[in-house]
C-alpha cells in the first residue's frame, strides 16, 4: 500500500484546492501568488535540469517560455474564435467581444491541457536550436547562444506586427486556475525526477561530469544533450503558457532577459541538481517577493545582495546536491541506505 | 560610396566604445577565467559619475573623463575584493552567479536612489562637424575614436611591455605556477580590475556624450554587446576583443543601414550565432585543452 502514498496524497491535494478554489475559499491575491509559486516551480525544476544535472549555463529561458506563451496564446485567441465564431486570423481592429466567450464553460478545461502540449512541444522544437550547437560549444560559448536565442526570439517577436509587435497579445482569455497549475507543476516535478534517474539522465550526470569519458562509457552524448535540452524548454513552454492565462497580455518585453535571470537566481537559490532543491527555491524567492512588496524598488536591491551573500556562505543553496526522501526513487533510498551503514 | 564611407566613420565609433568595454571582460577573463556580468554597470556607474562631474562639479571634459575613470576603477577594485575574491576557489559557477547578483545589485541601486529619468550630459565638446570629400566627421567623433584608440595602444604597451603586464599574461597563462614564481597574484588582479572598469568608464563618459542618454538600465544592453564582441574576438585575447568590437560595430551599422533598424538587434544577434557556429571559440581564441 505504501507505494500509493504519493500518488493519492497528490490526488487528494489536487480536489482540496480545486474545491478550496472553486469555493473561493482563498483571496484572488492568494490564488495568484499559489499561481505564480507553482509557475515558478515548473520553471526552476527545467533550467535546473540543463544548468544543474547538465552543468551548463543557459541564460535564455525566457526565450523558451516566450514561445510557449505565445502559441498558447494564438490558439486561445485566435485559432479557437476563428473557428468557433469565424473571426479573422489577424484582427484588423479590436477584437470582437465574443472572442473570449468560448472560454468561459468548463469544456475549455478539457481543452487547455492540449493547447498547452502544443505549446510545450513548439518550446521544445526550438529547445532544438540550443541544443545543436552545443555538440561544439560548453561553457560561456555556450551561454552566449542562448543569451543570443533569448534576444532573438524577443526581437522576433517585436518585428512580426501580425502578432502584436511590440505591444503583443491582449484578450487572453484566463483559464489558469491553482489546481491547474499544481497539476502541471506535480508534472513538472515528476517527469525530470523520471528523466534523472533513467539511463539517459545518468547520461547527462555523466556529460557535466566529464563529456569525454562519457562519450567512452558508450553514453550518446548528442542524444542526451538533445533530450535534456528539449525536456527543459518543453517545460519553460508550459510554463509560459499558463503564466500568458494568468496575465491575460503578453508582449515580448515580458520575456526579456531580466525573466531569465530570476529564473537563474531561484536554480541558485534552491541549489543546483536537487528537484527539492528547485521547488523550495521556486516557492522561497516567490514568497520573498511578495513579503517585500511594501519596500517597492529597493526590493530589487535586496535580492541581488541575498543572492551574494548565498554564495558568499552558503555556495549549495538551500538544498543543493539533496533530494527530499519522498522525491528519490525507491532503489536510491535503499542504495542510500546501504551508503551509509 | 560616400554614404558607406560616412556608415563606416558611424560603425568606428561605435566599435570603438564597444571595444573600451569589451577589453575589461576579457582582461578579467584571462585573469580569473569568469565572465564578469556586472561589467556593463560598472560602465554604466563611470556614465553617471561623468554626468555628476559635468553638471554639479562643471568640469571640462578631460578632467570629467579622468574622474569617471578614477571612481570605477576604485568601484572595480571593491567589487573584487568584496564579492570575487572569497570565492576564489570555488566553483566557477558560484562566481559567475556573483556577478549577476552585483550587477543588478549595481542597476536597483542606482534606480532606486537616483530615479528613472533620462539624464542628459550637458554638451563637454565643440559641436563643430567637418566635411571631408562629402563625408561629415564631427569633433565628437574625431575625440571619441582618437581617446579610445590612445587608450588601447596604452594598454597594449602596459601589457605587453611592463613588468605587472606581464604577470598578467603570466596568470592567464598558467594560475598555478605564476604564485610559485613570487608573483603578487592579488595585487595583479585588483590591477586588472582596476584598468579594466577605468576603461569601461572611458566608454561610459564617450558613450553618454555621443549618444547623450544616461539612464540606470542603459549598461544591461551595452554590456551584453560588448561581452558578445569580447567572445566573438575569443575571449581572453586583448586584440581579438578590440577585432570583435569592431565587427560587431560594423554588423549593427551595415544592418541598420540596409534593413530597418528596428531589425538591428535581431540580425546582430544572429550574425554572432553564425561565427560562434562556424568558429566555436571566437576569431582569436585558442580552444583550451581538454584534459582527460
Amino acid at each position: 500500500m505504501k507505494k500509493y502514498h504519493l500518488p493519492l496524497g497528490l490526488i487528494g491535494l489536487f480536489i482540496v484546492l480545486t474545491g478550496a478554489s472553486s469555493l473561493d475559499l482563498f483571496s484572488d491575491y492568494i490564488q495568484t501568488v499559489l499561481i505564480y509559486m507553482g509557475i515558478n516551480v515548473i520553471l526552476t525544476v527545467s533550467l535546473n535540469l540543463v544548468n544543474g544535472y547538465m552543468g551548463e549555463f543557459s541564460v535564455g529561458h525566457a526565450g523558451f517560455m516566450a514561445i510557449g506563451a505565445y502559441i498558447t496564446a494564438i490558439i486561445t485567441t485566435r485559432v479557437i474564435p476563428h473557428f468557433v465564431f469565424g473571426a479573422p486570423l489577424i484582427p484588423t481592429g479590436l477584437y470582437p467581444p465574443e472572442v473570449g466567450t468560448w472560454a468561459e464553460g468548463p469544456v475549455v478545461h478539457l481543452v487547455f491541457p492540449v493547447i498547452l502540449l502544443i505549446g510545450g512541444l513548439g518550446a521544445a522544437l526550438a529547445g532544438l536550436l540550443v541544443a545543436v550547437p552545443s555538440f561544439k560549444i560548453r561553457g560561456d560559448y555556450l551561454a552566449i547562444i542562448t543569451l543570443a536565442f533569448n534576444y532573438i526570439v524577443k526581437s522576433a517577436f517585436e518585428n512580426t506586427q501580425a502578432l502584436g509587435g511590440s505591444r503583443g497579445l491582449t484578450s487572453i482569455p484566463r483559464i489558469t486556475t491553482v489546481p491547474w497549475v499544481f497539476f502541471w507543476a506535480a508534472v513538472s516535478l515528476w517527469a525530470i525526477r523520471n528523466f534523472i534517474y533513467s539511463s539517459y539522465g545518468r547520461g547527462v550526470l555523466a556529460i557535466r561530469e566529464d563529456e569525454i569519458a562519457a562519450q567512452l562509457m558508450t553514453v550518446n552524448t548528442r542524444r542526451s544533450k538533445i533530450l535534456a535540452f528539449c525536456t527543459s524548454s518543453f517545460f519553460a513552454g508550459i510554463g509560459g503558457g499558463l503564466l500568458a492565462h494568468l496575465l491575460l497580455y503578453i508582449n515580448p518585453s515580458t520575456f526579456s532577459i531580466f525573466k531569465s535571470t530570476e529564473v537563474l537566481v531561484m536554480v541558485y537559490l534552491g541549489g543546483m541538481s536537487s528537484v527539492s532543491g528547485s521547488l523550495l527555491g521556486a516557492i522561497a524567492y516567490t514568497g520573498l517577493v511578495e513579503v517585500l512588496r511594501p519596500l517597492d524598488l529597493w526590493k530589487w536591491v535586496l535580492i541581488p545582495l541575498l543572492l551574494i551573500f548565498l554564495m558568499l556562505f552558503r555556495r549549495e543553496g538551500i538544498y543543493g546536491g539533496r533530494e527530499f526522501k519522498f522525491l528519490l526513487p525507491k532503489e536510491e533510498v535503499r542504495a542510500y541506505a546501504a551508503a551509509s551503514d | 560610396m560616400t554614404y558607406v564611407l560616412q556608415q563606416l566613420v558611424n560603425a568606428v565609433q561605435l566599435g570603438s566604445i564597444y571595444a573600451l568595454i569589451a577589453l575589461g571582460y576579457s582582461m578579467v577573463y584571462g585573469v580569473l577565467f569568469m565572465v564578469n556580468f556586472a561589467h556593463g554597470d560598472v560602465f554604466m556607474v563611470g556614465a553617471f559619475i561623468a554626468f555628476f562631474a559635468a553638471t554639479l562639479l562643471k568640469l571640462p571634459f578631460v578632467p570629467t573623463l579622468l574622474l569617471s575613470m578614477l571612481g570605477t576603477a576604485l568601484l572595480g577594485v571593491t567589487i573584487e575584493r568584496v564579492a570575487y575574491r572569497p570565492l576564489r576557489d570555488a566553483p566557477k559557477l558560484s562566481v559567475v552567479i556573483t556577478a549577476l547578483g552585483v550587477g543588478l545589485f549595481l542597476e536597483y541601486i542606482t534606480l532606486a536612489s537616483l530615479g528613472p529619468w533620462r539624464r542628459t550630459l550637458p554638451p563637454l565638446l565643440p559641436q563643430q562637424v567637418y566635411e571631408v570629400h562629402n563625408v561629415r566627421i564631427s569633433a565628437l567623433q574625431l575625440v571619441i575614436i582618437g581617446v579610445s584608440m590612445g587608450l588601447m595602444v596604452l594598454l597594449d604597451f602596459f601589457v605587453e611591455r611592463t613588468q605587472e603586464g606581464m604577470a598578467m599574461r603570466a596568470i592567464a597563462y598558467d594560475q598555478f605556477a605564476v604564485p610559485l614564481m613570487g608573483v603578487p597574484v592579488n595585487r595583479i588582479i585588483s590591477l586588472t580590475f582596476a584598468i579594466g572598469s577605468g576603461l569601461a568608464a572611458a566608454g561610459g563618459t564617450l558613450f553618454s556624450t555621443a549618444y547623450p542618454i544616461i539612464e540606470p538600465m542603459m549598461g544591461m544592453m551595452i554590456g551584453w554587446k560588448a561581452f558578445i564582441a569580447a567572445v566573438v574576438g575569443g575571449i581572453g585575447s586583448i586584440r581579438g576583443a578590440v577585432v570583435g568590437a569592431f565587427i560587431l560595430g560594423l554588423v549593427e551599422i551595415g544592418t541598420g543601414a540596409i534593413f530597418p533598424s528596428r531589425l538591428r538587434d535581431l540580425l546582430t544577434f544572429a550574425v554572432v550565432w553564425i561565427i560562434l557556429m562556424i568558429k566555436p571559440t571566437g576569431l582569436f581564441g585558442v580552444a583550451r585543452r581538454q584534459k582527460v
